[in-house]
C-alpha cells in the first residue's frame, strides 16, 4: 500500500510566509509536495469559516502562515489572527476533534528555508497522525 | 450610591405590586415609556410590549416563566439609532448581559434608557408554558410556589414541566449592571419586593415614589444557595457534555438532525449580522462544481453546510455567548446548542479571562489583542 500522503491547506500572507514560500522556491530548497497555497493578503482576513472548510472537506492539515509579531504589513492582523486561531483550536478540543492539525506560525519574507523546515515538520507529524478522520465521516 | 427599598405587597399578589409599580414609573414621569411583557388575551403567551399609556398595564406581567426572545434584541432596536425619550426596560440577567454585549458591538446604546432588572426564576419553554398558563395561580403569572421557593433560594418548575436547559443551569439568576433591580430571592414576598437602586436614577425613583427604604436580611443567604445549586448542576452538565462529545463520529452525532434552518441564529440576540455569510452566495458553487466533487469522491453531500454553520457560528460568537439559550429555544430538531454553547463557551471565555455582559470596560476579545499573549504560536 502507497504510504498516506497528508494534504495541507495553507493560507499564507502576501507580504511574509507567502514571500518566504517564494523565496523557498527560487533558492531551489526542497521540501514535501503536500502543500497547497492560498495566498492572502494578511492572516487578519482568515476567517475560521474556510480553515473549518478545509478540514470538512478532508484536509488533513491547515497551515496559517503570517508575519512575525510587530512586523505585519497591517500593523496588528497576526496578532489578530492569533486570537482567532487560538478561539478557533479552542473549540476544536472542547469538540473532540484534534486542534493540532491547525498550525499557526509566522515565516518573514527571508525565511525560505524556515517556511521548507515548516512544511517537512507538519507533513511529518500529520503522517504520524494519520488521515483527517472528518474527511471521512462528513463524505458519507 | 446603592438604595434599598421596599415594595408592598397586597393580599399577596406579587403581580398586581409590579403593574402599580410600573404604572407609578410612568405616571411619575420617571420614564417616558416602559418595555414590559404583556399577557396576551389568549393566556397562552406573553409578548414584550412598549407602554406609554399606563392603563395599558393592565396585563403586564414582568414575572411570566416564559422567554420568547431575548429583550436585548428589542433594546437595540429601540436605541441603535438613538432613543430620544426616556426608556424603561424590564429585562433578565441574561437579557442584561446580552443587551452590554450588543452596546460594546454596536449595536445598542443605554442613552436615555432606565434598565429594570428582575430576579429570574426559571423560565419554561413558549409551547409548554401555554400548556400550563391555565394551571397557574393567577392565570399567566409565577406560581405562589416557585415565589416560595425564591425565598428559600430553591425553584422547582411545576410538576410534570421543566425550566428550560439554560436556565436549569444558570449561575447569574441576578442581573447586575442595572438601574433598579426588582428582588425576588431571599425576599417574603408575600407582603413585600426588594428594589435595589443604583445612582441618581434610584434617588429619583424613591423621591418621586414616596418609597420606604428598607432590605430583605434573608436574601444573602438564599442566592448564595440557589448559585451553587446551579454551579453543581452546570458543573454535571459540562461533564456529561464532554464525556457524550469526544471524537469526530460523536460530534457528528450531535449535529445529524440539524435542517441547516438558521432559526438559531436567528434567535441569537448576539447574531446581529445583517446578512450572515451563509445567507450569501460565498457557499453556493457552480453547478457543475457539485458533480465534480461527486465525480472525485464518489459522493458529495447536499446540503454541504450544516456542520460549517454550526462550527462557524460558534466561532464567530461564542466569546460574548450569555447562555440565554434562545437558540435551542427556537431549533425544531431539539438540538443541544445551549448546553453545547456553554461548555465551549466556558473554556474560551476563560483564555481570555472574559466574562460576557459583566462589564462595558472589558473589550470584546475578538475586537482587540495583547502583543504578549499566546506565546506558543512561534
Amino acid at each position: 500500500m502507497d504510504e498516506f500522503e497528508p494534504r495541507i491547506v495553507a493560507f499564507l500572507c502576501n507580504w511574509c510566509a507567502y514571500t518566504g514560500a517564494d523565496l523557498a522556491g527560487t533558492s531551489r530548497i526542497q521540501y514535501p509536495p503536500n502543500v497547497r497555497s492560498i495566498r492572502v493578503m494578511c492572516t487578519g482576513g482568515v476567517d475560521p469559516i474556510y480553515v473549518i472548510k478545509a478540514l470538512l472537506e478532508g484536509a488533513d492539515g491547515v497551515l496559517i502562515g503570517g508575519c512575525h509579531p510587530g512586523d505585519c504589513h497591517y500593523q496588528s492582523g497576526n496578532l489578530k489572527a492569533r486570537r482567532r486561531m487560538a478561539i478557533l483550536r479552542s473549540i476544536l478540543e472542547q469538540l473532540g476533534l484534534d486542534p493540532d492539525r491547525v498550525w499557526l506560525r509566522w515565516i518573514s519574507a527571508s525565511e525560505g528555508k524556515l517556511f521548507a523546515d515548516t512544511i517537512t515538520e507538519m507533513v511529518q507529524t500529520l503522517k504520524e497522525k494519520g488521515p483527517n478522520p472528518m474527511g471521512e465521516a462528513w463524505a458519507i | 450610591m446603592s438604595v434599598k427599598a421596599v415594595l408592598e405587597v397586597k393580599e399577596g399578589d406579587v403581580v398586581a405590586a409590579l403593574r402599580e409599580f410600573l404604572r407609578r414609573l410612568l405616571e411619575a414621569k420617571v420614564v417616558d415609556a416602559l418595555l414590559v411583557p404583556v399577557e396576551l388575551p389568549s393566556g397562552d403567551a406573553v409578548v414584550q410590549t412598549l407602554i406609554k399609556d399606563p392603563d395599558k398595564l393592565a396585563n403586564a406581567n414582568p414575572l411570566a416563566p416564559v422567554m420568547m426572545v431575548n429583550s436585548a434584541k428589542l433594546v437595540s432596536n429601540l436605541t441603535r439609532r438613538g432613543n430620544r425619550e426616556r426608556v424603561g426596560v424590564v429585562l433578565k440577567s441574561c437579557e442584561m448581559r446580552a443587551l452590554f454585549e450588543l452596546v460594546k458591538l454596536q449595536q445598542a446604546t443605554l442613552d436615555n434608557l432606565v434598565t429594570l432588572g428582575i430576579d429570574c426564576l426559571g423560565s419554561y419553554e413558549a409551547t409548554q408554558y401555554a400548556e400550563l398558563a391555565g394551571e397557574l395561580d393567577d392565570g399567566a403569572g409565577s406560581s405562589a410556589d416557585q415565589l416560595r421557593g425564591a425565598r428559600e433560594g430553591q425553584v422547582v418548575p411545576m410538576d410534570g414541566y421543566e425550566f428550560r436547559v439554560a436556565c436549569q443551569i444558570c449561575e447569574h439568576p441576578i442581573a447586575s449592571n442595572v438601574d433598579v433591580n426588582i428582588g425576588l430571592f431571599g425576599v417574603d414576598t408575600e407582603t413585600a419586593i426588594l428594589l435595589e437602586m443604583e445612582g441618581e436614577i434610584g434617588q429619583e425613583i424613591v423621591e418621586k415614589l414616596g418609597l420606604q427604604e428598607g432590605d430583605a436580611p434573608g436574601r444573602e443567604e438564599a442566592v448564595a444557595k440557589l448559585v451553587s445549586g446551579r454551579e453543581r448542576a452546570r458543573d454535571e452538565a459540562f461533564a456529561r457534555f464532554h464525556e457524550t462529545v469526544k471524537d469526530t463520529s460523536s460530534l457528528l452525532a450531535q449535529f445529524s438532525t440539524c435542517i441547516a434552518c438558521h432559526n438559531c441564529a436567528q434567535a441569537c440576540p448576539i447574531c446581529y449580522c445583517k446578512e450572515c455569510i451563509f445567507e450569501t452566495d460565498t457557499f453556493r458553487h457552480p453547478s457543475d462544481r457539485y458533480l465534480l466533487w461527486a465525480d472525485r469522491k464518489g459522493a458529495a453531500r447536499m446540503p454541504s453546510d450544516t456542520l460549517l454553520f454550526q462550527l462557524t457560528r460558534m466561532n464567530h460568537m461564542v466569546t460574548s455567548c450569555v447562555g440565554c439559550g434562545m437558540c435551542e429555544s427556537a431549533c425544531p430538531s431539539d438540538l443541544p446548542l445551549t448546553l453545547m454553547f456553554r461548555a465551549v463557551g466556558d473554556k474560551v471565555q476563560e483564555l481570555f479571562d472574559y466574562l460576557p455582559g459583566a462589564s462595558l470596560e472589558e473589550e470584546l476579545p475578538v475586537a482587540t489583542f495583547k502583543e504578549d499573549e499566546f506565546p506558543e504560536y512561534k
